[in-house]
């Protein structure tokens, strides 16, 4: 497969560069039919994310330095990279993580500017970042914390908050998603949970919130093959076409259950190349030396 | 300003305190009413106290817990108290209804008391109404190890009534007992001095609960003492709710005497109070005891809080699970003191202790002290201390799930409390106390 190098995604020129880019992709995959008979490319519908020349800090260190990426509705991008290529940084940002400080750029999310928004604020207008080690909570059972959540979402958009049964057949029905058995709910959030268990509460939180861009940071890592299967089976089940999913990963094996529509990699701060799925495929079997070099190439080209 | 630190100063004196415990001696002594017998015991605390002075800070005991605020109050030991229902209807717990006691500024009150639905065969009342039980009682009755402390000792040299809880051999009380302790403000700052003495014999089983209660902001001195014997088998859930007033200097012991096989199981929630200190002890003195302990202190402003816990195990197949925690907000100052005490003959002992301090606030403080005595080579003995604030991690977390800052910290610190409140078995005292934490928080 011909691999386009994106260029670097600066200045004003970076989003048509990018745009192209694009569109050589979705020509790319025109013809074919992704699995689960997904075909949710859709250039003209909505653009839930816009990030442009995204620059951030942690303790004073650059770690995303000028970072560009456009997800439409019924998109699913994976963002690989080696380790300490900024990829958790860039969730956690579009997340609202207060460690993080954003020095300069623009994230629009539906349109509003995302960076007005704190957390909490975020996740009610429809951000989901399933957490890469999710947090044990002990003393607070998964059933209350999620209906707080539940809740707190309705209130945001000024309905009623749901009362105790209600809501206990709701997140019944949510448990299927993922395969969970009701003992779950009554247990204190993740505390005890093995790996596997974590991560599908974590797609169990994203069955119940129903947001419109999820970000799943590494949600794949240290997953056994079967936790991997019922996960990604609850990730395409939820995907449609008025939402969005960005995986963020390290390993091409969740893209053979998830497939993307794009793949992004990412190294030093920014996205350096966009392809198809099969770009997870070489990075898999070649490693990302060569898309590096490539992009070297290009710069100073 | 001047004139109160020299003030303080002076009082700190050695003189001073010992003066002071005297003084505090003869007051009490005064009040104690002629029908209760026991002038052996009585006298013999007095020669113990004669020989103490009032704590100061120069000692290990009282290193974190200064009480030299209290020299400056002249304490009077309360007469008589017009109560009613009313002060005290709201601590009236469903699950105890017919199993109620209720004490006044240490004295029972028996109109208010109601103990209706108590089993044939326990005994539950007054010390005065209890003559009968003279003979068995010189045997419990401050009898107790640990006894040899300034403030117990200066309980009994003047308690003026007890609350004597006696369950026979094999005899289960299904129904929850409930002790409220009111602590009164009169016109002068009083000092009160409730008693308590649980024995259950062999095989017996009781849930008890001790609620010290009060709601004044005026100086009151409170300085309890349970003592709590557990012959062989037997089985007590004890839980200790102190809620007492913003001017009380509590001081509060409780002492469990195990027997082999018995299962003791204790919750103490301390949230009131302008200085707290409860000692808590535990003796074993047959083999194949179950201790289980649980602690929660939740305090803010200017509050004292201090935990002295003490496990002396000196027979084998012991098994001690302790937890204590605190949450410590404003200036308030909470300090934790586990001991345990593994002797030679305790082999198999199998003991874990857990102290976790949640900070609220940039002036909080907490001095925490693990001590762990082991002299047998055959135990298991985990312990552990952490001292904390809310980790922004975890209220990130639940930010991210939609829940915003301030209410996701309010979640996390209810969570931090309802480990050691779930342990209640009471329902409604738990549901009452968990709600104490929402709006505290």
């Amino acid at each position: 497969m011909a691999l386009t190098p994106a260029p670097l995604p600066r200045g004003e020129g970076s989003r048509k560069n990018q745009s192209k880019t694009q569109n050589f992709i979705a020509q790319e995959h025109g013809g074919r039919c992704p699995p689960y008979e997904r075909t949710m490319i859709n250039e003209n519908s909505e653009i839930i994310l816009s990030v442009r020349d995204l620059r951030a800090t942690v303790d004073g260190t650059e770690i995303l330095k000028g970072l560009n990426l456009e997800v439409r509705a019924g998109e699913i991008h994976a963002i690989m990279g080696l380790n300490g290529s900024g990829k958790s940084t860039f969730s956690k940002v579009l997340a609202g993580h207060p460690d993080y400080e954003v020095t300069a750029g623009e994230i629009q999310f539906k349109g509003q500017d995302l960076l007005e928004l704190d957390p909490h604020d975020r996740a009610t207008a429809g951000i989901f970042l399933a957490f890469q080690y999710p947090l044990e909570i002990p003393g607070v059972s998964n059933r209350d914390f999620l209906r707080v959540a539940f809740n707190a979402h309705r209130k945001a958009r000024d309905e009623d908050e749901i009362d105790v049964f209600d809501f206990d057949d709701l997140i019944e029905e949510k448990l299927d998603v993922v395969k969970m058995d009701a003992s779950f709910l009554d247990r204190s959030v993740n505390e005890g949970f093995s790996g596997g268990e974590k991560k599908r509460n974590e797609i169990l939180q994203m069955a119940l919130l129903e947001p419109a861009l999820s970000i799943l940071d590494e949600t794949d890592s240290g997953l056994d093959i079967d936790a991997l299967k019922t996960v990604a089976g609850g990730v395409n089940q939820l995907a449609n076409a008025d939402n969005a999913v960005v995986l963020i990963t390290h390993y091409q094996r969740l893209l053979d259950y998830i497939i993307p529509d794009f793949v992004h990699v990412m190294a030093d701060g920014r996205i350096i190349t966009t392809g198809g799925k099969d770009l997870a495929k070489q990075l898999e079997s070649r490693g990302y030396e060569w898309v590096l070099e490539e992009f070297r190439a290009g710069v100073t080209a | 300003m001047t004139s109160s630190v020299s003030e303080v100063s002076v009082l700190g004196t050695a003189n001073q305190r010992d003066a002071y415990l005297k003084g505090l001696a003869q007051t009490v002594q005064a009040a104690v009413p002629e029908n209760l017998g026991l002038e052996e015991v009585r006298s013999r605390a007095a020669s113990f106290l004669n020989e103490q002075t009032f704590p100061s800070t120069r000692q290990e005991d009282w290193r974190f817990t200064d009480l030299s605020a209290m020299l400056a109050i002249d304490f009077a030991t309360a007469g008589e108290f017009s109560v009613t229902e009313a002060d005290i209807a709201e601590l009236r717990l469903p699950e105890t209804a017919g199993a109620q006691v209720v004490v006044v500024n240490g004295r029972v009150n028996r109109e208010l008391s109601q103990l209706g639905g108590l089993p044939e065969g326990a005994v539950v009342g007054s010390l005065g109404d209890r003559s009968e039980l003279q003979s068995q009682l010189s045997d419990r009755l401050t009898q107790a190890s640990g006894s040899h402390e300034v403030f117990t000792a200066l309980n009994t040299v003047g308690f003026q009534d007890a609350v004597v809880v006696w369950l026979p051999r094999n005899l289960v009380v299904e129904t929850p007992l409930q002790i409220i302790y009111l602590s009164q403000a009169g016109e002068k700052p009083l000092v009160a001095q409730p008693r308590c003495l649980v024995v259950a014999e062999s095989g017996s089983a009781l849930t008890l609960v001790e609620d010290f209660w009060g709601d004044s902001t005026a100086a009151h001195f409170t300085n309890a003492v349970t003592e709590l014997w557990l012959d062989a088998n037997a089985q007590v859930s004890h839980s200790r709710i102190e809620r007492e007033g913003a001017g009380t200097f509590h001081i509060g012991k409780t002492v469990v005497t195990q027997a082999r096989d018995s299962q003791y199981i204790g919750v103490a929630a301390g949230f009131g109070a302008k200085l707290a200190r409860h000692n808590w002890e535990i003796y074993q003195t047959g083999e194949q005891t179950t201790t289980k302990i649980y602690g929660l202190g939740a305090i803010s402003a200017t509050q004292h809080a201090d935990t002295h816990s003490l496990v002396a195990l000196s027979h084998p197949h012991g098994m001690v699970e302790q937890e204590h925690k605190a949450i410590v907000d404003g200036k308030a100052h909470s300090v934790f003191n586990g001991r345990m005490a593994v002797a030679q003959k305790a082999q198999l002992t199998n003991a874990s202790q857990l102290n976790r301090n949640l900070l609220l606030s940039d002036t909080a403080r907490v001095d925490t002290k693990p001590q762990l005595e082991i002299v047998a080579d055959n135990v298991k003995c985990a312990h552990g201390a952490t001292v904390s604030q809310l980790q922004s991690d975890e209220i990130f977390y639940l930010q991210s799930r939609g829940i915003s800052a301030p209410q996701a910290q309010r979640l996390l610190i209810y969570a931090f409390a309802m480990e050691i409140l779930e342990k209640i078995p009471v329902e409604t005292l738990r549901s009452r106390l968990a709600e104490a934490i929402v709006q505290w928080t």
